[in-house]
């Protein structure tokens, strides 16, 4: 394992607590573009040696999450035209503080969990499941639709540097496996967002409860 | 080579509502391509079927083509094939676009999936076709969706047949865990513990038992049979009830030493389903109800016949065994053909007026001589009076009920002699239910417009009817013809068995039952012939019946279908509790009066319905976790995905 990874890890972790804190959107999108940026390190890293198809991973990883996705949602953000920044049904300082529970629960669980002794020492697996945690509590306590959308971002991050185990035994399919999910799942929402404001002129989840049943 | 033949005829008519599909709504190509297939599909399907009574194959592993199975793929291919011409007249394309082909789409596949439960012999096959089977009878029931009574109907159809396919899951699943494998086949003795032969008798008892239609989970079948288009009435009532009989006999006989209490509650349910069922039946002011409580009625007979074998089975005694099961399996055979005979008359009426309800009947004879003709022919029938088919197979299972008496050397187990005077109470009980229902309908005078205009219906429709009333009529003289496909039905069912069978057209007079027969038709063709003479010797006028007096007589003041039961109505309003809405007084100068009556169900309206109550009662708590709000929904799996990891 290399020295580098786990002071990457502790600046995804941190940044998870950015985007738990962010008031405005444009710094949370920022910092999920920074947090994918970390990751396309993080694999040429984690890899150890360059060779070209690392790099090229690497690289894609980079520009998808760094700067495609984000992009992206800098450019839903100008159609739709947000008015009110983050809506948090629970407040920032809760969140931060929810957060904190759970970046500690996830290093509880990495205790527990039944891993390779290898993997033991390092902070992959609470770093992953710390992100894990911190997206679902976007998408839980925030309406925006473009919050959702960060929040499932998030939690792709944390199942991807869980993909990190798992790198050396088959690294291709891993990769490749994230990044389609990934890719999907904007995909998805990028429609639902468009759609959303078009039908409704509104951008909240919190109004999708009507279409219940 | 015969499976891929049956195996042909089961995607000819699979596919045959495919082509329609692809053709314009207002054009009739559709339709007859539909019944091309299903009639070729039906002919190799019935050849094959009867090559199977004596050269049984399998070939392939998990198709299995024997004679029990052929037994039951004979009147499937058949019904369907005669349900498929009917539909020419009854529900063309042209006069129905908007669900013609929905409906023969969902014909053939029902059709496809009866004749593929038959023959499979893999649990996975097996679940396959009865999903096939129970997807597609619901939407032939809501044929006629945008009718609130026919959703409802549809709805608590697949319901029951949901509940039906669950127990099946479970059961295959435990037959797995039992046997190791999902192929079905016999299980060698002391394969399973009694416990657990018990969970897996219970199991198929409840889940064949709501296909079949046997009370007390019958609660889906006069509602959908009544919603449903004629002819799909028939194919359900005539075959499609029968493949829960099938997978019964089926499974149980693969079940090794099965205890005596088996055969009892089936005897026990079979009787009290026939009884109810015909009581049920008389209450009825529906035609299709009426006939629909028959089918419970029948399913009820059949299941006697086959709880008698069960007995027989459990005790070893080879002549209750195929006295039981014979009269069974020629019972399976004749009700497919008298109630759809039956099914497809009413719906010749319902075609002609635009009612079912039989009171608004009445003097249809005169319009709908041939309706009428097969009408009777099937009500006959269906009574067990000779000389038509329901008589032959009811004596067979008499003959078998008596024989627990322990006649001569055999022994006795006579607590079953009691099912056949109740057998003799479920006959009589049903001449008077067709003497009401024929009476009120082809008989008397009009009691509506609709009933005043009525018209005979063209060959596409009567042809049908043609061919299921002459099978009665053939199986009722010369029920020799039958008998060795029966014993060979029967050894096919009890393989294991170590005595040689004792031969069925041995024990019954089949040969007294033909001599008996004929007469009966020639005396009947002589007084008909004589009847005829008299009436174009003498003049015949017609008058007004006397009145009492009254001057202004109406169609309405005739016996209704409620009025000319309500005797038998009183005996059993213990059972029926009907609900009578009366207004007006009798007085020495009465005025206006109403009087109206409604048989509900009673597993249905006063239990089931109740229970599901007391559900919605207890889980509406529920409802408000079922917010609608996605951030809660995602808060559950957070929560849940948090304890998932605590937990260890």
């Amino acid at each position: 394992m290399n020295k580098f990874i786990d002071p990457i890890l502790v600046l995804v972790l941190l940044l998870n607590f950015v985007v738990l804190g962010a008031s405005r959107m444009r710094t949370l999108i920022q910092a999920v573009a920074l947090q994918g940026i970390l990751l396309g390190i993080l694999i040429a890293l984690a890899h150890g040696s360059l060779m070209v198809w690392v790099a090229l991973m690497a690289l894609v990883t980079i520009l998808l999450k760094g700067v495609v996705i984000p992009r992206m949602l800098f450019d839903a953000i100008r159609d739709v035209v947000i008015r009110r920044e983050v809506e948090p049904l629970v407040g920032f300082i809760a969140s931060l503080f929810l957060g904190a529970v759970g970046t500690g629960l996830a290093l509880l669980f990495s205790q527990t969990l039944p891993i390779a002794r290898s993997d033991m020492g390092s902070l992959i697996v609470p770093a992953a499941l710390s992100t894990v945690l911190t997206g679902f509590l976007m998408l839980t306590t925030r309406t925006k639709a473009i919050t959702q959308v960060v929040g499932y971002l998030i939690l792709e991050n944390g199942v991807f540097i869980f993909g990190m185990l798992l790198m050396e035994a088959i690294p291709f399919l891993v990769e490749l496996g994230v990044l389609l999910d990934l890719f999907v799942a904007i995909f998805v929402m990028g429609i639902i967002i468009h759609k959303i404001s078009r039908e409704f002129s509104s951008v909240s989840t919190r109004m999708l409860s009507e279409l219940k049943e | 080579m015969n499976e891929w033949l049956v195996i042909a005829g089961i995607a000819c008519h699979a596919f045959s509502g495919v082509p329609g599909l692809f053709m314009r709504r207002d054009t009739a190509g559709g339709q007859r391509l539909a019944l091309g297939l299903s009639v070729l599909g039906s002919a190799l399907g019935m050849a094959v079927a009867l090559a199977a009574f004596w050269a049984p194959t399998q070939s392939i592993a998990f198709i299995r083509l024997d004679a029990l199975a052929a037994i039951f793929l004979i009147p499937i291919f058949w019904v369907s094939a005669l349900g498929s011409i009917y539909g020419l007249e009854y529900w063309p394309q042209m006069k129905y676009p908007e669900n013609g082909r929905k409906l023969r789409l969902f014909y053939g596949l029902v059709t496809a999936g009866l004749a593929g439960i038959a023959v499979s012999a893999n649990s996975i096959l097996f679940l396959f076709f009865w999903e096939v089977m129970a997807l597609g009878a619901f939407f032939l029931v809501t044929t006629e969706d945008h009718e609130r009574e026919v959703r409802d109907a549809g709805i608590l159809y697949l319901v029951s047949t949901h509940f039906s396919t669950l127990c099946l899951f479970a059961l295959f699943a435990i037959w797995h865990l039992v046997t190791g494998t999902f192929a079905l086949g016999p299980l060698p003795p002391g394969a399973v513990t009694p416990t657990m032969a018990t969970v897996i008798f219970i199991l198929l008892l409840v889940a064949f038992g709501i296909k079949a239609g046997l009370m007390p989970f019958h609660v889906w079948l006069p509602g959908a049979h009544a919603a449903a288009p004629s002819h799909v009435s028939a194919l359900m009532s005539g075959v499609l009830i029968k493949i829960g009989i099938y997978g019964l006999a089926r499974m149980v006989s693969w079940l090794p030493d099965p205890p005596v209490w088996w055969g009892g509650l089936l005897l026990v349910l079979g009787t009290v389903s026939g009884i109810l069922g015909v009581v049920f039946a008389l209450g009825q002011h529906d035609l299709k109800r009426l006939l629909a409580y028959h089918s419970i009625e029948n399913i009820g007979i059949i299941v006697m016949g086959l709880g008698l074998a069960m007995v027989g089975r459990s005790l070893q005694v080879s002549t209750w065994i195929v006295l039981g099961l014979a009269g069974a399996l020629l019972h399976v055979w004749n009700h497919g053909l008298f109630k759809s005979l039956l099914f497809l008359s009413a719906g010749s009426v319902v075609h002609s007026t635009h009612t079912r309800s039989i009171d608004k009947l009445g003097g249809l004879a005169a319009a709908m001589p041939l309706t009428a003709l097969f009408f009777a022919i099937g009500a006959v029938a269906i009574c067990g009076l000779p000389p038509l088919n329901g008589f032959v197979s009811e004596l067979l299972i008499y003959l078998g009920l008596f024989r627990t008496l322990g006649l001569g050397t055999e022994p006795s187990w006579g607590v079953a002699a009691f099912s056949a005077a109740l057998l003799a109470m479920i006959g009589a009980l049903a001449v008077a239910c067709f003497v009401k229902a024929f009476g009120a309908i082809f008989l008397g005078s009009a009691r509506s417009d609709s009933a005043r205009e009525a018209h005979e219906s063209g060959r596409a429709i009567t042809g049908p009817m043609f061919a299921l009333a002459l099978c009665c009529l053939v199986i009722g003289l010369f029920p020799r013809l039958v008998c060795p496909l029966l014993q060979q039905g029967v050894a096919v069912w009890i393989p294991s068995y170590d005595g040689q069978l004792p031969s069925l057209a041995m024990m019954a007079p089949m040969g007294w039952i033909s001599v008996v027969g004929l007469t009966l038709v020639g005396l009947l063709l002589a007084i008909g012939a004589l009847w005829g003479l008299r009436l174009r010797r003498s003049r015949v006028g017609a008058a007004g019946t006397w009145d009492c007096g009254y001057a202004a007589p109406s169609p309405h003041m005739q016996y209704t279908a409620s009025s000319f039961a309500q005797m038998l109505g009183v005996f059993f309003v213990w059972v029926l509790r009907p609900q009578v809405h009366a207004s007006g007084k009798q007085t020495v100068f009465p005025g206006p009066a109403h009087f109206r009556s409604h048989v509900m169900d009673v597993v249905l309206d006063e239990i089931l319905r109740p229970l599901y109550q007391v559900g919605v009662r207890i889980t509406t708590a529920f409802r408000y976790f079922q917010g609608g709000n996605i951030h809660a929904y995602l808060a559950y799996i957070v929560i849940f995905l948090i304890l998932l990891l605590l937990w260890k």
